[in-house]
């Protein structure tokens, strides 16, 4: 059983079994509301060093956008994204990667794709060759590697995108649905390499529907559900006995249609 | 008069021989032009890419503008450009009217709108795709710029043979502040429209069949440069 490290929902804390990791980033009081339409809205979430924490909800729950406001692609309407007790900036920003929920693969081949990465870090010489070699190998893209990255397949452009990401050595690592319509084996591929990435002691925050992964790649889990958290805890605990009713109806595939007035009924069935 | 099929053999005559004068007056055409072309691409890629990639005050007025010099009339331009290089223009000293210079400038500002508006599309539709994973890699200005025009580099050279087309076939701009000199600044356009007022028809209408030629290559060339960039999906 991991250690809790999450605000739940009603603002306490679940007892730690040992003193919990160092915060690494917080949201606080975060909103994202074009033209007063609340996406995202009042989000609260701490992110420890070293954990994986699994963003769940429905399509269009507001996952991806809570995402880009924690990464700092746009900003909130309001409340604060901290990262190490500081405001977020550009060089926070140096510290994450993010792979995104569609990959962007720049017109050229799949090492130009790692290169170009790299150099716009000011990494060259010896040193850009060597995590290029290893970002190839690692997910095994090495044959491929003079190809223009946009021939490639679904799977195989997930891969780059993360090795890409992994290159850069980010201490946290935002992955949206990085499997999302691939086969098991590209997902055992490319959940390999986040399995690798976190040993590695990289911070995880990922968007997932599958409950599956969500059990094997988990420390905790984060519900959304229309722009807010409803639920935060343990993944096991969260999966086995969710107690919100958007997270209970979600996990037992029926759809959640109740309004937010009251969270807690769950409809019938 | 002849009919127009011995006209037009004779003209076939004139291209199959290398006539001396045809093939000057071909060197000195694409000479011009793909100076201008060049000088145009110098100034219009950055100048495009940089209102492309960048949020700024008074962009819209800058985009508003760049296209509408696109449809300057070239008339206007070589009458501008002759009252800045005539004796008693501000220029005049510089002493470039009815020179091949004057002609390049005359296309260069003809060209550079045309260029930078392109660019400046291509580059947009390009950066909307980009932006948030080079905001997530931390690319900077300079680096942006550079990737865009790099990533955009197959449309941005058809956009280079549209400046090119655009500024070959141009006579109105040409012929006010070239004045149509003969072996000075003879260009294709202008022979044409001298000889076929003199009568000349074949030189005339050899000069218009290679301007039809040039025309086609570089509609073939745009075409072929979008196939290949298509196979290798970098279009
Ligand atoms: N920049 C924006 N401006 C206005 N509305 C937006 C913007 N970005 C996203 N939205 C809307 O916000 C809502 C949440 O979008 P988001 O992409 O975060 O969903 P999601 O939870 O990631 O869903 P999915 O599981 O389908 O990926 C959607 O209704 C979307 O249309
Ligand atoms: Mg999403």
């Amino acid at each position: 059983m991991p250690d809790a490290c999450l605000k739940t929902i009603d603002g306490g804390y679940v007892t730690p079994a040992s003193a919990p990791a160092p915060l690494l980033m917080q949201a606080r009081g975060v909103s994202f509301r074009p033209q007063g339409k609340p996406l995202v809205d009042d989000i609260d979430l701490d992110i420890r060093e070293g954990r994986r924490l699994i963003v769940m909800g429905s399509n269009g729950a507001g996952k991806s956008l809570l995402m880009r406001l924690l990464h700092g692609l746009i900003a909130p309407t309001s409340g604060e994204v901290v990262w190490r007790g500081k405001p977020l900036d550009r060089t926070a920003m140096r510290e994450q990667a993010m792979v995104f929920q569609r990959p962007v693969m720049l017109r050229r081949s799949v090492i130009a794709n790692l290169q170009f990465a790299l150099a716009v870090r000011g990494i060259g010489g010896a040193e850009r060759r060597r995590r290029v070699e290893e970002a190839l190998e690692q997910a095994r893209l090495g044959d491929l590697a003079k190809r223009p990255a946009r021939v490639l397949s679904g799977g195989e452009q997930q891969r780059l995108a993360l090795a890409r990401a992994l290159a850069c050595t980010p201490r946290l690592l935002f992955l949206d649905e990085p499997t999302a319509s691939l086969d098991p084996a590209s997902t055992l591929a490319i959940e390999n390499l986040i399995a690798t990435a976190h040993a590695r002691g990289i911070t995880i925050v990922m968007i997932t529907h599958d409950k599956g992964q969500a059990r094997r790649l988990g420390d905790d889990i984060a519900f959304l559900h229309a722009g807010r958290l409803v639920e935060t805890g343990p993944a096991a605990r969260v999966l086995e006995t969710p107690s919100s009713g958007a997270a209970r109806a979600w996990l037992e595939g029926r759809l959640y249609l109740d309004d937010l007035s009251s969270p807690h009924t769950s409809p019938t069935p | 008069m002849q009919d127009f099929a011995t006209t037009l053999w004779n003209a076939v005559g004139l291209i199959l021989l290398g006539d001396a004068d045809l093939i000057e007056i071909i060197a000195l055409s694409l000479r011009v032009t793909l100076s201008a072309v060049v000088i145009a691409c110098l100034i219009g890629l950055p100048l495009g890419a940089l209102v492309g990639a960048f949020r700024f005050p008074g962009r819209g007025v800058v985009t508003v503008l760049l296209n509408a010099l696109m449809g300057l009339p070239p008339v206007v331009v070589g009458l501008v450009v002759y009252l800045m290089l005539s004796a008693a223009g501000p220029l005049g000293p510089l002493r470039l009217l009815y020179t091949p210079t004057a002609m390049i400038i005359a296309q260069t500002i003809l060209v550079t709108p045309i260029v930078a508006a392109l660019t400046r599309q291509v580059i947009e539709d390009l950066h909307s795709e980009y932006a948030e994973q080079f905001a997530s890699l931390g690319v900077g200005p300079l680096d942006r710029v550079a990737a865009l025009l790099w990533d955009a580099r197959y449309s941005l050279l058809t956009v280079a043979l549209a400046g090119f087309g655009r500024a070959v076939a141009e006579v109105g701009a040409v012929i006010i502040v070239g004045g149509n000199i003969n072996h000075v600044t003879r260009v294709m356009t202008t022979t044409i429209a001298l000889e076929t007022s003199k009568g000349n028809l074949e030189l005339a209408l050899a000069l218009g069949v290679v301007l039809l030629a040039i025309a086609v290559i570089v509609n073939a060339a745009v075409m072929a440069l979008r196939a290949s960039a298509v196979r290798s999906a970098y279009a």
